[in-house]
């Protein structure tokens, strides 16, 4: 008979995320995790941090495999946001390489910042020096050990530099509380030239109106006044 | 033609093979069950089915919530069924090895309150007329059901079920359940329901007991037992029935097809010239053949009632209390409970913070389909049993 299951092998960049992401996380918060998968961030979140978990997952396959963790998970399409979660019911909402892969990433990240007080999000850095070297030597769409694929079956729609997120976090009024670059499976808390070295990048958002902790009551309304609605994009 | 001993010998090794309804008196008075529609009732019988066995500590019973129509017969066969006789209800998910695994766990199913199929309702006999009570029937609700239910789990000796479970009406049960009583459940499951009917739901109950009613056999509920409003009570059927379906199942199974020409007859008189209208012809039949007219018209107008956000103030009230684990399913081709309706629900309990799954499962089947798709049903409840079953055993470890 033929082995039904192969053996995995732990990824080691997705077991370094994981815990950097672990690691950004206050213990007994309540966490949402945006294609959380097979539910093995959150499971460990639950289990390591006392966290309150749960996953937004399309697949349903992967979805199963959640609920075979025990960890709650709610089917949805995130580029139909998320409009099923109520204001501010998070104190985390993390979306991890994902960003570039949905078709509204702007509306997205407005919707993490209403949904969560904190938003962790780790993106591809399109600035990284191999892919500039690699578009000016070859003239062709790159194609690397992290943005594997090539631009006819790519997942990511959007690609983009840390100096462009930057720019949208800008725009979108969200504050940059974090920003950890990941250098060769490593976070580097104060990279040299991290747009240039960068493989990957972990950001911590939060709207920029977010209320001071001891603020009085009319602080607080004035600043929702002034907040963005969502869906009013 | 096999003998009734061969049938029964063949029939004891498949799922979970012979099985009987047994009955159980609650209520007896002077503990009568307060009603929610004013009144008291008792004693109420209950008809009850129960399948594999109840652990010592007593942690690993299932309850199923039966939908408008169904019984108490969810699984097997009895020892009495002919060769044509179909299997409970969803005996493909009750059993050995399946989705409701009778080697680990303990599955109970009843008959409602208000039914026909043994548990008492308007069919009974009424003990201080001796006769049945008919309209005399006391109005219910949802809650009255599950107050029944909620004693009967009592009555058997458990204080917690693992998991409640159930679709359509059964799945407001569930709600209901977890809203009244949210000590009594580790785990509810519920499919293809809703915290409140909708109007147009309200509105198919209401074609269906119009003609119920404007049915001259029905004379005002006071038809003799065995007679009764037919042609009402098929008609109502036949309605509901569409309901049930989409327009891509009825497409699939019937399309534009005749019944028994090639082509059209030209003819007035004839019911049945498409297939489909022969297929509705005979669900209105065999319901009927089963069903109390003046049973349907108590269950439907529960269901009507049933309005978790009005009856607790908000959804987040009536399932903020529970500390149960959800699943809550809907399906994409479900016009009747919808899955804008499931998302509801699982808006509120995000809301307050509690553990739910949801999932909007894909089928062209229309409501019926947690009846028809039980292989979706397996992926999804299995695993999320197993899990509710893994913490519960964890956690009685810890205590002693």
């Amino acid at each position: 008979m033929r082995a039904q299951h192969r053996y995995c092998m732990q990824d080691p960049s997705l077991e370094m995320t994981d815990k950097l992401l672990l690691d950004q996380i206050q213990p007994g918060s309540r966490v949402l995790d945006l294609g959380c998968g097979d539910g093995r961030l959150l499971a460990r979140l639950r289990d390591e941090r006392g966290a309150s978990v749960l996953g937004i997952e399309i697949d349903i396959t992967q979805h199963h495999a959640a609920i075979a963790r025990g960890v709650p998970v709610i089917q949805a399409d995130l580029d139909e946001g998320l409009q099923d979660i109520p204001d501010g019911a998070f104190d985390y909402v993390v979306l991890s390489q994902t960003l570039q892969q949905v078709l509204h990433p702007k509306q997205l990240l407005e919707e993490m910042v209403r949904v969560a007080k904190q938003a962790l999000v780790v993106v591809p850095n399109f600035g990284n020096w191999r892919i500039r070297l690699q578009v000016l030597k070859q003239g062709r769409a790159p194609v690397t050990e992290v943005l594997p694929y090539e631009w006819y079956n790519t997942p990511n729609l959007h690609l983009m530099s840390m100096h462009d997120f930057q720019d949208l976090m800008r725009l979108l009024g969200i504050e940059i509380l974090q920003e950890i670059p990941i250098i060769n499976h490593r976070a580097v808390d104060k990279a040299w030239l991290a747009n240039l070295r960068a493989q990957h990048v972990l950001y911590v958002l939060q709207r920029q109106d977010e209320p001071p902790v001891n603020t009085n009551n009319e602080n607080v309304l004035q600043n929702q006044d002034e907040s963005p609605k969502p869906g009013s994009y | 033609m096999a003998t009734q001993q061969e049938l029964s010998e063949t029939r004891q090794h498949s799922g979970v093979g012979i099985v009987r309804t047994r009955l159980a008196t609650l209520f007896s008075p002077p503990n009568w069950l307060k009603l929610a529609g004013g009144g008291e009732l008792g004693p109420i019988q209950v008809a009850y089915e129960t399948y594999g066995e109840l652990s010592p500590t007593k942690d690993n019973a299932i309850y199923i919530c039966h939908a408008l129509t169904g019984d108490a017969h969810a699984a097997g066969y009895y020892a009495d069924d002919d060769e044509k006789a179909k299997p409970g209800w969803w005996d493909d998910l009750i059993g050995p090895g399946r989705t409701l695994d009778t080697d680990k766990y303990f599955v109970i199913c009843a008959n409602v309150l208000g039914g026909c199929q043994g548990t008492t309702g308007p069919v009974s006999i009424n003990l201080e007329t001796n006769q049945p009570y008919r309209l005399a029937f006391p109005f219910i609700t949802v809650g009255d059901i599950v107050d029944v239910h909620s004693a009967l789990t009592k009555h058997l000796g458990i204080d917690q079920l693992l998991a409640v479970i159930g679709g359509s009406l059964g799945g407001m049960q569930v709600l209901e359940w977890a809203a009244r009583y949210p000590d009594q459940l580790r785990g509810a499951i519920c499919l293809a329901s809703a915290a409140q009917l909708s109007a147009q739901g309200i509105a198919f109950n209401a074609v269906g007991r119009r003609a119920i009613k404007t049915d001259p056999e029905y004379k005002n509920g006071e038809y003799e037992s065995g007679a009764g409003p037919r042609y009402g009570l098929a008609l109502a059927r036949m309605i509901a029935h569409i309901t049930y379906l989409s327009d891509q199942s009825i497409e699939m199974k019937f399309g534009r097809r005749l019944q028994d020409h090639d082509t059209f007859t030209y003819e007035m008189l004839p019911e049945v010239e498409f297939q489909v209208e022969s297929y509705l012809h005979y669900q209105g039949k065999r319901f009927v053949e089963r069903f109390d007219a003046n049973s349907y018209l108590y269950l439907t107008r529960a269901m009507d009632y049933f309005d978790l956000e009005s009856q607790y103030g908000s959804l987040v009230n009536a399932l903020g209390k529970t500390n149960a684990r959800f699943l809550i399913a809907s399906y994409d081709s479900d016009w009747l409970f919808t899955t804008s309706q499931s998302k509801e629900i699982v808006r509120a309990l995000i809301e307050c913070g509690k553990h739910v799954s949801y999932i909007e499962l894909k089928s062209p089947f229309g409501h019926d389909s947690f009846l028809i798709e039980i292989e979706q049903l397996q992926n999804m409840i299995t695993p999320f049993l197993e899990q509710a079953y893994a913490v519960r055993l964890a956690e009685s470890s810890k205590d002693s």
